[in-house]
């Protein structure tokens, strides 16, 4: 935990930022790190540093470093909780940063992704704090000559209760930082947590609801210049270098020139996926001049050719393959859904499925697919760049920031430590933020103007240039004996370019004669990972599909579910089964307990649903009506099995919006193509879940556990769309196959 | 070009602007005020809303040109201290997740209110609509809203 002493110029630069000199105030020019004038008024007169997590004022006023980018899943708040916990601080006392992008000091990585702040940093962060309170300990112990055991610590206090003696930590901060980090640390027992499991408010709430800049669009610096891309019209195009005299004349427009993002795929990481490599930048002095200006220019453009790169993923070299020509979402579907044997791979087989599909009394066969889908963080992609003297500074919002810092050095030729990302609030992500393009290009953007620029995507801009949600598609077969028992289970699951085969998830491992199996169809469309990925669709419809069987069965859906667990638990099949089936039964219990399933209630109907991703384990149970030929959500109750919930308010917080934004997309959303031109372009035409059609009410329930925690931004969404699909059923009599399920101005009944 | 005298907040501010620049960019970028956001431009979306005359407005849509002699309210002038009952209960119950929208949606309420008192489930539904949150926070938005209610 200690800071290396021999450190490059690039450590150096990024630990004396943290060490509260001089640099401390270069940090603060990012806004949103600014402490509020309450805090400012006890700012202490001497800072001293622990470690990269925190420090400590001769006043006892503790700074926490929040190492993750911060996207709305409220680690600035959640992650600095673990290292005070250890610490035993008040959490009144604390200010909480944005921590500089420094991959040496902060493991083991500064991303958002995946769900995996809190558990990834679990470790790390506590015995960060756990450490500096064992120095303050033997600070204390040296001066007041007593032995470091007999030391206790307290809401921010060294306390020696045989002699009677206590102080504040401030008054310890500069001998205990001088000592010698120790090398092995106890933490504490969960049941001894004060901080972790409390609800502990956003740190930035205040700022966020007074509107002060923290965002990436907010950022600003003297000189800066804004920029905007022009990108071409349709999937399947390339921009053509053109004359762009006339753009150049138009008011306010100091340049526009075309920049070549990746103009050499052999680099290429996992992370640099764009839908457009060729681009044209148009530079000026306010965001309206250059957003009209933009606006004149007609681009010329010409027909990709078909294409293979290789790509960098976490080490692992794997060929994309982008093939020429207009895509349309008609021929998508008509694609998808005739499939030929031969295109199939199987990934898993447990027993014999063909012949148990052969000797079944009964076959249920049904198909579910999803449409692409835009990310449309609220937040329109931007970025901050100043690259001059060789050097590059890019403040702005990205989910991956060492990763991009890697790209920008690449791509520009400036030495890795030679660049500088800074991480600035991020207005929602959900995967977008993932591919920062959008930092290389503000970085050619700002090198080619030797000024400071921040470039903004227009909302049109956002979403047509996406890297979209795959479209995706699974055949579903269960085999039932004569006795309705289920005896085969059949997965084919496919997609635009890419599955979301989860081929030893549930319930794999609870079918004794189990196949799996996988196709792909290549696509010109840019696609990434969006919240939950593959989870996003296959649990929707995995579980829309378990309940039909269930109905086959003449069994509760929630029974029919447990006695699978119970077989995969007792007697599981096959190997690598990724789930722990007690875990998983568990929450549909306490679902069932809080939902009281069992009763039923006049005009609602109710559907279930669980799954398992990002190592947690959610039910929800939907309680839904029809009113006005549309269905109201009326209650969702939710079970989550996430380990030790570190905030819980917080992670309720998450695990409701995901469940709103999971049944938003599944009843609303999609992305269209014609002839490679998407057919949405704002939120005229694309439709997001609002206000009106939320949930009326979230009821959320967590499992009281002392494992590790695990992921919370992302496992909540996915379980949603089946449940929701099986209170639709039970609501209309109709099963709901096809993503969006509610398309517009066609009312249901009930 | 040309020169506007803008009310703001309660104070009179000039920009020297194209006539056609919507009020959000007359905030953002000539006045230094962040808080009102940018989402889509075509007024779909809420982030950019503020009170014109005390009624929400989306500013993105809204010419500097047609908002002289009008008094603009924008988050940073809805409370002195942060304090307007619609930002307590924002607190209160800690709306936000990645907060880009809040803004938007807090003028939005607080408008809402300063017409109806104590809104209906159906009032909020008619105010609020007009307001994306893609985090997915509406529910702690209505409750919000009906929290500052009670306040008041």
């Amino acid at each position: 935990m200690s800071t290396n002493n021999s450190l490059n110029r690039r450590k150096f630069i990024k630990v004396s930022a943290l060490t509260g000199g001089g640099m401390l105030l270069s940090f603060n020019l990012l806004t949103g790190c600014k402490p509020s004038v309450s805090e400012a008024a006890e700012l202490p007169k001497e800072w001293f540093q622990f470690n990269g997590y925190l420090k400590i004022g001769d006043n006892g006023l503790i700074t926490l470093m929040s190492p993750n980018p911060e996207i709305g899943q409220n680690v600035k708040t959640s992650m600095p909780m673990m290292v005070a916990e250890e610490l035993d601080v008040n959490w009144k006392k604390v200010i909480v940063e944005q921590a500089p992008l420094n991959t040496d000091l902060y493991k083991p990585m500064q991303l958002a992704g995946g769900s995996n702040s809190i558990s990834a940093s679990w470790q790390t962060m506590r015995t960060a704090g756990a450490t500096a309170r064992e120095m303050l300990k033997q600070a204390a112990a040296n001066e007041w000559k007593v032995p470091v055991s007999e030391i206790e610590t307290i809401d921010g206090k060294l306390i020696h209760k045989a002699s009677g003696k206590s102080a504040d930590y401030g008054e310890f901060a500069s001998a205990a930082s001088k000592l010698t980090v120790p090398e092995k640390v106890a933490l504490k027992k969960p049941k001894d947590f004060k901080i972790i499991g409390t609800s502990r408010k956003n740190v930035d709430g205040q700022k966020i609801a007074t509107g002060k800049p923290l965002f990436g669009l907010d950022y600003k610096e003297e000189g800066m210049l804004i920029a905007m891309i022009v990108h071409p019209p349709a999937f399947g195009l390339q921009l053509k270098e053109s004359d762009v005299s006339a753009i150049k004349s138009m008011p306010g427009i100091a340049d526009a020139f075309f920049i070549d993002v990746y103009p050499d795929s052999k680099n290429k990481q996992w992370c640099d996926v764009a839908a457009f490599t060729k681009l044209l930048a148009v530079v000026g002095k306010s965001t309206w001049q250059v957003m009209q200006a933009k606006k004149t220019f007609k681009p010329e453009t010409e027909p990709i050719k078909a294409s293979s790169e290789k790509v960098n993923v976490f080490g692992t070299v794997t060929e994309v393959i982008t093939p020429a020509g207009f895509e349309n979402t008609t021929t998508h579907k008509q694609q998808m859904a005739s499939i030929s044997p031969k295109q199939v791979k199987t990934v898993r087989k447990d027993g014999d499925p063909e012949a148990a599909f052969k000797k079944a009394s009964v076959i249920i066969e049904r198909s579910y697919s999803c449409p692409f889908l835009a990310h449309n963080a609220m937040e329109p992609m931007n970025f901050f760049a100043n690259v001059k003297d060789g050097q590059a500074t890019l403040v702005g919002p990205v989910q991956t920031p060492s990763f991009m810092e890697k790209s920008v050095s690449d791509r520009l030729g400036i030495p890795l430590d030679k660049v500088e990302v800074k991480m600035t609030r991020m207005g929602g992500g959900f995967g977008r933020r993932l591919y920062g393009h959008f930092l290389v290009e503000a970085a050619l953007i700002s090198q080619k103007m030797k000024a400071p620029v921040k470039l903004i995507y227009t909302r049109e801009d956002d979403m047509t240039n996406g890297v979209y949600r795959p479209a995706y598609y699974a055949t579903y077969r269960a085999a039932l004996d004569e006795n309705k028992n289920l005896i085969a289970f059949h997965v084919k699951a496919g997609g635009i370019p890419e599955n979301a085969l989860m081929a030893n998830r549930y319930p794999a491992g609870a079918v004794e004669n189990y196949l799996a199996e996988e196709w792909a169809i290549p696509t010109n469309i840019s696609v990434g990972a969006f919240r939950a990925p593959g989870s996003n669709f296959i649990a929707g419809a995995e579980q829309s599909f378990l309940d039909e069987v269930a109905e086959a069965m003449g069994k509760d859906p929630i029974e029919m579910r447990l006695e699978l667990f119970e077989k995969a638990k007792s007697n599981p099949v096959g190997k690598n089964n990724d789930y722990n089936a007690d875990r998983y039964a568990g929450v549909l219990k306490l679902v069932k307990e809080k939902s009281e399933w069992s009763k039923t209630q006049p005009g609602i109907s109710r559907g279930v649903a669980a799954y398992f991703c990002h190592d947690s384990y959610v039910a929800h149970v939907f309680d839904i009506s029809i009113k006005n030929n549309k269905p109201v959500i009326e209650k969702v109750t939710t079970a989550v099995d996430c380990g030790i919930v570190v905030n819980p308010d917080a992670a309720t917080n998450l695990s409701e919006g995901a469940v709103t934004d999971a049944v938003g997309h599944a009843m609303f959303s999609g992305m269209t193509f014609t002839n490679g031109v998407p057919d949405q372009s704002n939120f005229d035409k694309y439709r997001m879940i609002r206000n009106s059609e939320a949930p009326k009410k979230i009821e959320t329930h967590f499992v009281k556990n002392e494992i590790d925690p695990t992921g919370m931004g992302e496992p909540s969404g996915p379980p949603a769309i089946g449940a929701l699909a099986n209170a639709l059923y039970k609501a209309t009599g109709k099963r709901y196959y096809v993503q969006p399920f509610m398309i517009e101005n066609q009312p249901i009944h009930s | 070009m040309a020169i506007y005298n803008l009310k703001v907040n309660g104070q009179t501010k000039q920009v020297d602007v194209d006539p056609a620049t919507p009020v959000l960019w007359v905030l953002r970028e000539h006045l230094n005020m962040p808080g009102t956001k940018y989402g889509c431009g075509v007024a779909m979306c809420g982030a950019c809303t503020i009170h014109l005359n005390g009624n929400a407005v989306r500013s993105c849509q809204l010419p500097v040109a047609a908002v002289t002699n009008k008094e603009i309210t924008t988050i940073e002038g809805l409370s002195a201290n942060g304090d307007h009952p619609v930002q307590k209960a924002w607190l209160e119950l800690d709306v936000a997740q990645c907060g880009y929208c809040q803004t938007g949606q807090i003028m939005s309420a607080a408008a809402l209110l300063k017409s109806k008192p104590n809104p209906t489930d159906a009032d909020i539904d008619a105010a609020m609509t007009g307001n994306i949150c893609r985090c997915g926070t509406y529910l702690r938005i209505k409750d919000a809203i009906k929290v500052a209610a009670k306040q008041k």
